[in-house]
Order: structure tokens, then C-alpha cells, then sequence
């Protein structure tokens, strides 16, 4: 384990962006953390925290010069492996043929830098849909593989978190390349630096940076351990797949109907979500069209469409579809919760839907066996 | 990604079946190898400009020098379809999806319900087990459709059913005057459908509540859950398992499906809004 100051992490930004990497960290966007490209450490938010609650986000600027003092931002690093609109193809017709002319590989190496344990885990399983199945995403795993992974420990929680729950963090176990534990103490502001990769290994070897030593590698687990003991929201998943498989007629989803917009934000702020449509235009006299691809969201009418009529007209099928693909079909699709205990879907849900309340819910009603929500 | 890219095919023969139904015979123009798919499987049809549409292949799958797709023109890339003619060209991206069993069927009888359009996705099956006739005990197809006018490959069933090796029973929903047929729905048929329970695999299209009330008939003919195949439908945007849109409780239906036994899907089968 390597320890380096602020001054280092700032050469360590630039080494990579002289090897060709597009360096991408959390900034600050209207008052909201968000991953966008970074130019210097400056652009990272030195002394930003942020508070989260069920429908609830703020940011805060302290008088801290930590830079990583808050939990996850609006959204995962999904927006630039997967991004959200995406041209397929561009075609032209002509007497011979429908011309395809495809989009180019993707030739972009990305550093991520300060993601969080929950972000990895929700990047293996996209790594599961998209170049683990019999088709692959090819985009993807191509801009997935020549990307680097700079993580960090959580050193705080907020009121959402419950990683722990889906044994996804807060500690960053695998999969980084490299891993900063950042450590703001005693008026010392430095980061602890682990290697996890050769790639990691190689970047590091250009640097003379100078070992941890003992008190300085414990700091890390006192910090690991505090953000631990910060986390309070709790779902058990023991069971949950099967109670959410015997419930396609739980009275639940109806109850959960009257709150719930059906506005999608738990599925575009989610790192896991992965659905898209398929959108083709052309130029008025067609001789050109275009097929583009972009997120989309099992909370609209449209998503289940079909000639006649859509098949979850009523918000409380959305609503079913949403939670049950998270914590159980999902499973038997992928081998894994389609959920990492980000709480992102709590923190932007309008009115505070929480995920792990009707989850809970849910399972006692089927394992009391019973109908009715006043039983609970 | 290779599977997201359609391919051009040119269309030999523009049939029109019936009043809002037509078949289209399709040649490769990019590609000198034949189109193999299996019975069951559909591949999505690109309408320059227009959309992309799930359509299952309707023709003989050992004829591999001609891609065939029956569609009925319901909606805003059916019916620009429907005005293609002898010539045009349309895109083409398969063949996907699970087919349907006509290889477990071996030494079985075999009971292929269908209801409209449904006809269709089966025809393969049809050709696949009559140019394997040995293989299979009885084969008996029984078919719904609305009108005497609506019955799909009437001229090719007529033909079929003069080779004796095969029952083929039709019946309408409304009769017109001159038709001395049966009346009612499909359903009505199994009872008296001659097939051995015991040694019977059953193959079923058309729509959901229909293939809801073939079930319980067949299953009340002793057919095993394990024995009785279905064809599901969704919005599909991808037909490869990334869209998300087909998705059916623990299924996708492009790729785990479209064709499921029963036992499968039961959990899941006549759940509300699913
Ligand atoms: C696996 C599979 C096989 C099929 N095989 C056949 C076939 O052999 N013959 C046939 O006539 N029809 C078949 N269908 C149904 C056919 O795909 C729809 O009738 C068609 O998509 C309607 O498109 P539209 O634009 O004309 O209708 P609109 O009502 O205008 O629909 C607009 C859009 O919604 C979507 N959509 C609408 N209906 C369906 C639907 N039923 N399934 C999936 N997406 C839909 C499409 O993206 C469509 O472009 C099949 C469907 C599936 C899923
Ligand atoms: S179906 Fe809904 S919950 Fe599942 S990945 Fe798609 S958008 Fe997310
Ligand atoms: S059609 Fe896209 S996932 Fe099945």
C-alpha cells in the first residue's frame, strides 16, 4: 500500500491523461454531484458532502478540503459505458440495397476515478448482460476493457445506503485497477493507494510514491469501519426472491400504486437498469435514416405496447415489474440482485418510495401468508 | 454489434392471403448462403425509415434459398408492409428465439392448435413434420378463424389434407352463406380430436385467451403440462435480450422463448398485467 498527498493525486490525474485517458471523477452540476470529465483536482469537489433521505438530496459546501465526502451522485459511470442515447447505425436507401454504414469502434479510453463499491458491483453485473450472454454488446465491452478503474472507499454514509445489505460494500474488495481510501486527520489530508491490476501496477510504476506504513494502512479500516457503522437502512434478502415470486397478486402493488408517479427515475438514476428502445428517423424525402437506441423505463405505457393495447396498464404492474426484476427474476436471469444497495432510487423517488420498506413489506405478507396490508 | 444490424432482402413474391393478411418471399441480396432457421424462430423485419418488427418465419425450413414471413397489416409498420410489392427491399435481422420441440416430438402424435394468425409460426412445423413423416404418429392440425374469408393457405391445407396422413380440422367463428364447416371456437375441436393422450405433444399459437382455454381442454384430455407448447408475444425491440421490453416475469421471450412449454411458464401464464 502506497500513500500520497494531494499534490500526488493531482500528478497521478495528469500521468493519466498523458497516457490518453479521458479522465471522468465527481464534479459539481447544480448543486449535485455528477461524473463528468475532469481537467485537475480542482475540478473534483473539495469540501462538498451531501445529505440523503428518502426524496431527499442536498449538497453542502464545508470547510473541509476532503474531496471525496460524499456518498454517490446523481448517476453511475453507466452514462459512458451504456450511454443513454446512441446512434445503431445510419442507412441510406438505394435501388440495390438498404446501405448500413455502422458506427466506428469506439476508440475513447475513460479513467474513472472515485468510484464506489456499490458502482463496481453494478458494473460486473452489467458486464453480465452485455458480454457474458450469447449475444454481446460489443460497444460496450470494448469501451468497458480499455477503461481504468480508479475506486474509493466510502468514508461516510448517508440515510439511503445499504450496501451492506446486498453484501456489495462499503468496502472495495476487487475488480479496481487502483484504490484510494482517502484520510483527513489531525490536520493531515492524504490517500492511501492499493493496487488492484497490472494496468494499475503500470501507472503506478511511473510515479516514486512511498509506502504506507502501519498506522497509516490501520486508518483505513478505522474509516471503513466508521462508514459501516453509519449505514442504517437494513433489508434482509433471505427469502426475498422467493416472496416476491409467490406475490404477482399481492394487494401491495395496488397499496403502492397511490403514491408512485410512474416517472422512471428509480430506473435512470439506478446503475443496474439496462433497458433501451429502438427509435428510427429519417430526413423528410427518406433518402437518409438513422436508428437510435436510448434508456428507457419499465414505468412507461409504452414499454409493454403491443397492437391492441400495452400489457401493464396499471401503475401497480410497473411498479411490480420494477421491484420484482431487482430482487428476484432478476436472479434467474443473471445469477445476482439486479440491486446494489446504492439507494439512489430512494434519494430521487418524488415521494420517497423506499425500495427496502416494500420489499420487507412484501415478504411478510407472503410469509404470514396473508392478503391484508392491515395485518402488518 | 453484428446481431443489431439488418441485412437486405429482396422480395421475389408479394402474396396477399387474405383481406388484411399477405405473405412475402424474400432472397438475400448481400449473401449467397441460404437462410437456416428452425421452426418457430422469427427475425426482425426493418422497414426502411419506418421500424423494426418481430415477424416469425412461415415458411419450409428446408428450403434455405427462400426467407418466407406471413403478416397480418394491423398498425403502422404492418401496413406500410403491407404496400410493399414484387422488388422492394426490406431489412432482415435473425433468425431468433427458442423453436418450437418438433425434435422431442419424434415418435409422438402430434396436435398443432391454431387461432388466425397463429397459423403461421406453425406452417414450419407443418412442412417440417410432413417432409419427416415417418418420424411422427398422427398429425392433426386444428384451426380458428374469424371468417371463412380470414382462413389462412386455404389452397395449401387442401392440398395437405388430400395427402390422408394428416387430419386437418377447420373451423370459423362466423360463418357466411356457403360454408358447410364447422362453427365455433378452436377449442370446441379437442374433444373429439383423435390423438393418443399418453404420446402427444401439442403445439399452440394464437391469441393469449385462446391458448388459455386450448390448455385446459388439452390438459382435461390428459395431456401432460410437459407435453403443451405455447408461443408468446411482447414488445420486443431487440429480439437479443438487451432491450428489456419482452420480458415476462423470470423470461425473455426472444431469447428463452417464444415458443415455452407449459410447465415453464405456468407461474406465469394468465397473470394479470404481467
Ligand atoms: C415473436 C413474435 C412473432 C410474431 N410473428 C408474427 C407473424 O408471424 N405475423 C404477424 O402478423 N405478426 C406477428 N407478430 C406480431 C407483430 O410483431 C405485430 O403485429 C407488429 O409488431 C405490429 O406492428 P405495427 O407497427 O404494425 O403495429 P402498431 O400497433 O402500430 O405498433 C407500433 C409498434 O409497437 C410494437 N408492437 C405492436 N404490436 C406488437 C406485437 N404484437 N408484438 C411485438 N411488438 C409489437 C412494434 O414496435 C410496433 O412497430 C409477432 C410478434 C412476436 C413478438
Ligand atoms: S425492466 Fe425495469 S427494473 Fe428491469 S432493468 Fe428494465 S427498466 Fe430496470
Ligand atoms: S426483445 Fe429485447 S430483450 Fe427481448
Amino acid at each position: 500500500m502506497k500513500q500520497i498527498s494531494p499534490d500526488q493525486l493531482k500528478d497521478l490525474i495528469q500521468g493519466l491523461q498523458y497516457r490518453g485517458y479521458i479522465t471522468i471523477g465527481p464534479t459539481l452540476q447544480n448543486g449535485a454531484i455528477v461524473y463528468s470529465e475532469i481537467l485537475d483536482i480542482n475540478d473534483l469537489p473539495i469540501g462538498i458532502t451531501d445529505s440523503q433521505k428518502p426524496g431527499h438530496y442536498r449538497t453542502t459546501q464545508t470547510n473541509s478540503n476532503a474531496i471525496f465526502n460524499y456518498v454517490v451522485g446523481t448517476q453511475s459511470i453507466k452514462r459512458f459505458l451504456y450511454p443513454p442515447i446512441q446512434k445503431i447505425f445510419s442507412a441510406k436507401f438505394t435501388e440495390k440495397k438498404i446501405e448500413i454504414q455502422e458506427l466506428d469502434k469506439p476508440s475513447q479510453r475513460y479513467a474513472f476515478i472515485g468510484i464506489r463499491a456499490c458502482e463496481l458491483e453494478a458494473l460486473k453485473i452489467h458486464d453480465t448482460i452485455f458480454s457474458k450472454s450469447e449475444f454481446k454488446n460489443s460497444r460496450y465491452t470494448t469501451l468497458r476493457h480499455n477503461s481504468l478503474f480508479i475506486a474509493v472507499n466510502c468514508s461516510k454514509a448517508e440515510k439511503n445506503c445499504f450496501c451492506t445489505s446486498m453484501n456489495t460494500g462499503p468496502e472495495v474488495k476487487y475488480d479496481y485497477d487502483l484504490l484510494l481510501t482517502e484520510i483527513n486527520k489531525n490536520e493531515r489530508h492524504y490517500f492511501l493507494l492499493e493496487v488492484g491490476s497490472e494496468k494499475g501496477e503500470d501507472i503506478i510504476n511511473e510515479f516514486d510514491f512511498s509506502d504506507a506504513d502501519e498506522s497509516e494502512i490501520n486508518e483505513k479500516y478505522k474509516v471503513i469501519e466508521k462508514t459501516k457503522s453509519q449505514i442504517e437502512k437494513f433489508l434482509e434478502t433471505d427469502g426475498v426472491k422467493e416472496s416476491l415470486l409467490q406475490s404477482f397478486e399481492s394487494p401491495v402493488w395496488d397499496d403502492i400504486a397511490k403514491k408512485c408517479l410512474a416517472c422512471g427515475n428509480c430506473t435512470m438514476v439506478c446503475p443496474t437498469c439496462f433497458c433501451m428502445t429502438v427509435e428510427d428517423y429519417t430526413d423528410l424525402e427518406r433518402n437518409s435514416a438513422e436508428r437510435i437506441q436510448k434508456w428507457d423505463s419499465c414505468y412507461t405505457l409504452e414499454f409493454t405496447y403491443i397492437h391492441g393495447g400495452s400489457v401493464r396498464v396499471s401503475v401497480g404492474s410497473r411498479y411490480r415489474q420494477w421491484l420484482t426484476h431487482k430482487f428476484a427474476t432478476w436472479q434467474e436471469q443473471f445469477g445476482t440482485f439486479g440491486c446494489v444497495g446504492c439507494g439512489r432510487c430512494i434519494t430521487w423517488c418524488p415521494v420517497g418510495i423506499d425500495v427496502t420498506e416494500e420489499t420487507t413489506k412484501i415478504k411478510k405478507l407472503s410469509q404470514l401468508q396473508t392478503t391484508s396490508l392491515e395485518e402488518l | 454489434m453484428q446481431a443489431m444490424i439488418p441485412s437486405s432482402y429482396r422480395i421475389q413474391k408479394f402474396i396477399k392471403e387474405t383481406q388484411d393478411t399477405f405473405t412475402i418471399e424474400l432472397k438475400s441480396i448481400e449473401s449467397k448462403n441460404g437462410f437456416t432457421f428452425e421452426p418457430g424462430q422469427f427475425n426482425m423485419i426493418y422497414i426502411y425509415g419506418i421500424g423494426e418488427i418481430p415477424i416469425s418465419i412461415s415458411g419450409d425450413p428446408n428450403k434455405s434459398g427462400i426467407l418466407t414471413h406471413t403478416t397480418r397489416a394491423v398498425g403502422i409498420v404492418t401496413k406500410e408492409m403491407a404496400k410493399l410489392k414484387k422488388g422492394d427491399i426490406v431489412g432482415i435481422r435473425g433468425p431468433f428465439g427458442r423453436p418450437w420441440p418438433v425434435r422431442e416430438a419424434v415418435g409422438n402424435d402430434i396436435v398443432i392448435v391454431a387461432g388466425g394468425i397463429g397459423l403461421a409460426p406453425l406452417r414450419p412445423v407443418i412442412y417440417h413434420v410432413l417432409e419427416n413423416r415417418e418420424y411422427y404418429g398422427r398429425i392433426i392440425l386444428l384451426y380458428g378463424a374469424r371468417t371463412p374469408q380470414d382462413i389462412l393457405f386455404r389452397k395449401e391445407l387442401e392440398k395437405f389434407r388430400s395427402r390422408l396422413d394428416i387430419d386437418i380440422i377447420v373451423t370459423v367463428d362466423r360463418a357466411i352463406k356457403g360454408w358447410t364447416g364447422n362453427v365455433g371456437v378452436v377449442t370446441t375441436l379437442i374433444p373429439r380430436a383423435p390423438f393418443d393422450p399418453i404420446n402427444t405433444i401439442a403445439m399452440i399459437c394464437g391469441p393469449e385467451i385462446m391458448m388459455r382455454y386450448t390448455i385446459i381442454e388439452l390438459i382435461k384430455r390428459g395431456l401432460g403440462k410437459d407435453k403443451i407448447y405455447v408461443t408468446m408475444e411482447r414488445n420486443m425491440k431487440c429480439g437479443i435480450g438487451f432491450c428489456g421490453h419482452c420480458q415476462y416475469g423470470t423470461e425473455f421471450i426472444c431469447k428463452d422463448g417464444p415458443v415455452f412449454s407449459y410447465k415453464e411458464i405456468e407461474h406465469l401464464f394468465g397473470k394479470r398485467e404481467l
